[in-house]
């Protein structure tokens, strides 16, 4: 299927909680996910996706293990190095949008671009509108963020995700608050990004339909990794 | 272009929050504008005192201290006996020992601009039965007038006469006028030593401070000296000027090893009216950087309710590969706004009430309240109010910079 270039690796993260017992949420998780590869993370409620996100997203840095990107060895970095790391090469989707209310949609996806400075400004606002308008929403893009539908403010929050064109994209339920239309067409576009841009997805999914139609499946159960399906569709 | 992402999203958030923006900077305005208001006021009496105090008294005096009796035998430690005496001033002859070599070698100090002999003497003034007290200036004209633009302060006649003459004097308004005598009239001098002069008024001056005018006269130094019945050599005083009258008190201790008179700067003169002007100056400073304070509190508080509000905002910058150090530029740059705002309206403002003040008239010895514009206060006030805003801003600038993005987003 895909060529198997390495492009996040994880080398048994373990992470505790300690408020209010000290309990084991990650436990020896050790996993690849590779250029262009479509990838889900499923579990019960409560069984530490989201964690596991975290941390691979370079945010949280409480964890035992190590984590590679890109190759590099990300564990142990200063914050500052992370957050170069982040503007360049991750891009993230949560359930909800967090997009800044006093910003046009547009600025909003401009942002994270202009805070890399590969671009001029004008290149980054072509780059936004592109990105806008892969989503649909090339007309509201200079409606204020906070006078937009719910599942158009998450669209303008995948297009902000895609600005700097990262590697990896992180989404936590990207789907969650969107009808099935609208769903279905953020699949379809992250499915265009891993096979046409060869960017990597890792995404956590409560929705089965979803999770069949990525290319992997990681199946976590307390902390651990239960199992991984790999589907052959195509 | 990284940096200018920083000053847009920090501009946005000042405009989206205009009237808290505006009362933060009031605040700092009303600091700076009481800073500077307080200050040029303190200068402005400052200035006012000196001119005063110059009229009359040179930056360094050097004259002959009283001397007070000694015991015969002096006590070697507290507990000892000694023979009771009752000390006594000794002083016999109030005049400086060769007097010119001593003037000369003032003059020869390249710190002095410039120095000047005196005969100071006590006399009473005559006219039929009315008498006054006061003192006669025996002065050199050209010199004294050098020191203490005497002729600045003339209302009749003129200086001129006194350089030649021994027997005209220069007499202050108030005693011209409580002896009922004008220019040309002649007015009776009578010293302590007991000789009697009449001399001519050739000029009033009038230096509108009550004492000098109701007590001084000038006359030329050798009618002075015939009033003690001495000779040319008879000086009380020698007065002396330098460039910085400020730094007059080191100058007198640089200037005391030359000889064994006293050396006495006018800031020792006058310490009691300039430890006035020091805590009148304390206390309105203090006074002023409360209110700068409070001014400063005010705009931390808008910061620290900015964060609170926008937690959500700075996590996804934050996730969107913000370092802690951007974070801190922003709301710093916010802080620094509101505080270029509200500094150059106090500035406005102090500048305002300083034009305003200085044109009211006050009447008295100083005619229009004593205020002014000093660039200087300008200057330190608005580096007072940016340091105070940059460090208002930057307290909750770094608790921002520190909130933990995971945090928020679990929430
Ligand atoms: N800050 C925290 N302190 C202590 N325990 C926490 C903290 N955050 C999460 N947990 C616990 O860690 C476990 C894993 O949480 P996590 O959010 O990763 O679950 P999840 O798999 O994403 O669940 P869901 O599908 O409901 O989002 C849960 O049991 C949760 O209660
Ligand atoms: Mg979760």
């Amino acid at each position: 299927m895909k060529n198997q270039t390495v492009i996040l690796r994880t080398q048994s993260i373990g992470k505790y909680f300690y408020d209010p017992i000290r309990f084991k949420v990650l436990d020896d998780v050790s996993f690849e996910a590779y250029a262009g590869e479509f990838l889900t993370l499923v579990g019960k409620s409560g069984c530490g996706k989201s964690t596991l996100l975290y941390c691979l997203s370079t945010m949280d840095t409480a964890y035992e293990g190590e984590l590679f990107i890109e190759g590099q060895k990300v564990t142990g970095k200063k914050t500052d190095e992370l957050a170069a790391i982040r503007s360049r090469a991750i891009g993230f989707v949560f359930q909800f949008h967090y997009l800044l209310p006093e910003f046009s949609c547009l600025k909003n996806v401009m942002i994270p671009a202009l805070k890399l400075g590969k671009y001029s400004h004008r290149e980054v606002e072509e780059r936004a509108y592109q990105k806008l308008d892969m989503l649909g929403l090339k007309d509201q893009a200079l409606k204020p963020a906070s006078k937009l539908s719910g599942g158009q403010q998450q669209r303008v929050s995948i297009a902000r995700a895609l600005i700097n064109d990262p590697k990896i994209i992180l989404c936590d339920e990207p789907t969650g608050n969107l009808d099935s239309k609208n769903a279905q067409n953020v699949f379809d576009i992250f499915k265009q990004l891993c096979s046409e841009m060869g960017q990597t997805i890792i995404a956590v999914t409560h929705d089965n339909d979803f999770a069949k139609n990525s290319d992997r499946t990681i199946e976590l159960a307390d902390g651990k990794i239960l199992n991984t399906k790999t589907y052959l569709l195509d | 272009m990284r940096s200018n992402i920083n000053v847009e999203i920090a501009l946005t958030h000042i405009f989206t929050r205009k009237r808290q923006t505006l009362v933060a900077a009031l605040g700092v305005t009303m600091g700076i504008a009481m800073y500077i208001f307080s200050n040029s006021l303190m200068k402005g009496f400052g200035k006012y005192s000196r001119t005063e105090i110059f009229k009359v008294t040179p930056h360094l005096r050097i004259y002959k201290d009283d001397e007070i009796s000694k015991p015969l035998i002096e006590a070697k430690s507290p507990r000892q006996v000694v023979i009771i005496h009752n000390p006594k001033i000794t002083t016999l002859s109030r005049t400086i020992i060769n007097p010119y070599a001593l003037l000369a070698e003032v003059k020869k100090q390249d710190y002095i601009s410039s120095a000047a002999p005196q005969v100071n003497v006590d006399v009473f003034y005559q006219n039929g039965k009315t008498q006054l007290k006061g003192v006669a200036n025996g002065v050199n004209m050209v010199e004294a007038d050098a020191m203490f633009n005497i002729q600045g302060t003339m209302v009749a006649g003129s200086l001129n006469a006194l350089s030649n003459s021994l027997s005209s004097v220069v007499v202050g308004s108030r005693i011209a006028n409580k002896l009922n005598l004008g220019l040309d009239d002649n007015l009776t001098i009578v010293s302590s030593a007991g000789v009697v002069k009449v001399m001519k008024i050739v000029g009033i001056f009038s230096t509108k401070n009550k004492a000098t005018d109701e007590s001084k006269v000038y006359l030329h130094i050798a009618a002075a000296q015939q009033l003690v019945k001495a000779g040319p050599t008879y000086i009380t005083d020698i007065y002396a000027n330098i460039k910085n009258p400020d730094e007059a008190l080191a100058y007198s201790q640089l200037l005391q090893p030359i000889t064994s008179y006293k050396v006495e700067d006018w800031k020792t003169t006058y310490a009691d009216i300039l430890a006035g002007d020091l805590i009148r100056q304390i206390m309105s400073t203090s006074v002023s950087m409360a209110i700068l304070l409070v001014a400063a509190f005010g705009i931390y508080n808008i910061l620290n309710m900015t964060i609170s509000q926008k937690l959500d905002d700075i996590a996804i910058l934050k996730a969107t590969g913000f370092a802690g150090r951007d974070i801190i530029r922003i709301f710093v740059l916010e802080a620094l706004i509101m505080g270029i705002i509200g500094t150059a309206l106090g500035l406005i403002l102090g500048a305002i009430c300083i034009q305003i003040l200085s044109g009211v008239y006050v009447g008295g010895p100083a005619d229009y309240f004593p205020i002014y514009f000093d660039p200087g206060v300008f200057i330190t006030s608005t580096v007072f109010g940016l340091l105070i805003t940059i460090g208002a801003g930057y307290l909750p600038a770094r608790r921002a910079a520190r909130i933990d993005p995971v945090a928020i987003f679990r929430k």
